[in-house]
């Protein structure tokens, strides 16, 4: 029992569970929809496109976060402008937009660490550093949290029907496209939340992973939220003491321990087909 | 049919004019902006409680035709009136079932979730629907034979479950105006028959329609009339 309780003692370990709950909460509520609406590139490039506001705000002595959310929602306005229906049909599809988004912000990046930062200083940012997060990126990573529940919550049907059918939420007057644009951006808020728990590099890990955890043991939707958000708060969790107790990298740990988590469903789900 | 503040697009419920058809179009042209039109100067009416088809070939403008008139795409020229209001002033009253393939089947969501979606229009922003909108679900799936599988996740069902659901969404809208694209293509009998029962059944209660199809001779739906299509122009009937 002790080895469950004693890291939780100190202050840090503290901290960096209410950051990794946040950054879970958040991750795997909008996973679903990610997963489902066959998004997992998108948050594969929102956390390479973080890079460049995370080298501007850590040379420049601003909160990281609030570097990596500029950086993000440009890249969510980007991707939503060059994959709109309009641009579609004039020869840009999603992935190519978002290819093209993603590598140009991702190579911004890297000359802006070779002009003003040092790989060293940023390392970090890129492989994550829980056990020092700052107490003002906390706090919005938090509000960040909580503004992915209040706007799903709000517009969970329509979300909802505008990921399976976007065509009849037209019809009925709800514009997808504008859902389309506001989820990205509750996706730029979550994987900034997330970047900071895993870093760059393992952030699409938190905001795929406990939601295809959570796909192979429910097929009903609100079920599947409140699995996918108890697979990414268990990983963070378990994540959390492995690496105190083994001095891992914590970030690394918590994307093993979804990891496990996921062979585990896919484990059982496969049993229960045979 | 009831209304709500918080209505989607800020489009409210409105009585339809005294005497107008169902639908009327003069002289529309139409197609996705920014490309060449695909439909050319379309003009007929459609009376209230009636039951067209609309036959033609693939790439014939069938379902540009009906797109239009459910206002997913612009009309750039001519008229589109729907009892007499102009196209989308009141998506209460038109109800539009897709072909099968423009469904994300893979999403997880049964079958009573996906028919309550016919209810949100109803509904609008920020509110679930009402006990009694699970009435009137419950009604259509009964009606479709779908009651039984109420509770299966829509990616289980076949091809005519996945139609037939389509089509009990559009039922639980209780719009006015149904406008079916190929609602019968690749259908097993069972729900062809079960389809067409609840056309009819529709029709007497004085909704109109308008069925898009390759070939009217396929299937034992009775029409008030058929509509060709050919490269975007509609001739009258072609029976």
């Amino acid at each position: 029992m002790n080895w469950l309780l004693e890291p939780w003692s100190h202050g840090f370990m503290r901290d960096a569970l209410a950051a990794g709950l946040a950054a879970g909460v958040a991750c795997g509520v909008l996973g679903v929809f990610v997963v489902f609406r066959r998004m997992a590139f998108v948050g594969e490039a929102m956390s390479h496109t973080t890079l460049p506001g995370l080298v501007i705000a850590q040379a420049k002595g601003f909160s990281l976060m609030a570097g990596a959310l500029a950086s993000n929602l440009v890249t969510a306005l980007g991707i939503a402008v060059l994959s709109s229906q309009t641009s579609r049909r004039r020869g840009i599809r999603d992935d190519a937009a978002i290819g093209v988004v993603f590598t140009g912000m991702f190579a911004l990046g890297v000359v802006l660490t070779a002009r003003i930062g040092s790989w060293r200083d940023l390392s970090h940012l890129l492989l994550g550093n829980l056990l020092s997060v700052a107490p003002g990126d906390l706090v919005l990573m938090v509000c960040a949290a909580l503004a992915v529940l209040v706007v799903i919550s709000a517009l969970f049907k329509e979300m909802e029907l505008a990921s399976y059918d976007s065509t009849y939420a037209d019809l009925i007057g709800i514009r997808s496209q504008r859902l389309h644009a506001l989820l990205l951006v509750l996706i730029a808020l979550a994987v900034v939340s997330g970047v900071q728990v895993v870093g760059v590099v393992l952030t699409s890990a938190l905001l795929v992973t406990p939601a295809a955890t959570a796909a192979l043991l429910t097929r009903r939707m609100v079920p599947m939220l409140w699995l996918s958000v108890a697979t990414a708060a268990t990983a963070v969790v378990g994540g959390l003491l492995l690496s105190y107790h083994a001095s891992l990298p914590s970030g690394a740990t918590i994307v093993l321990v979804a990891t496990l988590l996921f062979i585990m469903a896919w484990i059982r789900r496969r049993v229960q087909l045979s | 049919m009831k209304d709500t503040a918080l209505s989607y697009g800020g489009r409210h419920l409105h009585a339809p004019d005294p005497g107008a058809p169902a639908l009327a179009l003069d002289g529309v042209v139409a197609g996705h902006s920014g490309a060449l039109p695909i439909l050319q100067d379309v003009s007929f009416a459609l009376p209230v409680g009636k039951r067209f088809a609309l036959v033609g070939p693939n790439g014939s403008g069938k379902s540009t035709l009906l797109k239009t008139v459910a206002g997913l795409l612009p009309v750039r020229g001519g008229n589109i009136r729907v009892f007499g209001l102009r196209v989308g002033a009141c998506h209460h009253r038109t109800s539009y079932v897709p072909q099968r393939q423009s469904i994300n089947w893979d999403f997880p969501l049964d079958v009573r979730r996906f028919t309550l979606a016919g209810r949100f229009v109803h509904t609008g922003w920020l509110r679930r629907p009402a006990v009694e909108c699970q009435r009137v679900v419950d009604d259509v799936l009964a009606s479709l034979g779908l009651t039984e599988i109420a509770s299966r996740p829509i990616g289980e069902l076949s091809g005519g479950q996945q139609q037939r659901l389509l089509l009990a969404r559009a039922a639980a809208q209780e719009s006015d105006l149904l406008l079916l694209d190929e609602p019968l293509n690749a259908v097993d009998a069972a729900s062809r028959l079960l389809v067409g029962a609840l056309l009819d059944r529709l029709q007497r209660a004085g909704k109109s329609m308008i069925v898009s199809t390759h070939d009217v001779g396929t299937h034992d739906l009775p029409f008030d009339e058929v509509l060709s299509i050919e490269e975007g122009r509609v001739h009258g009937s072609a029976r």
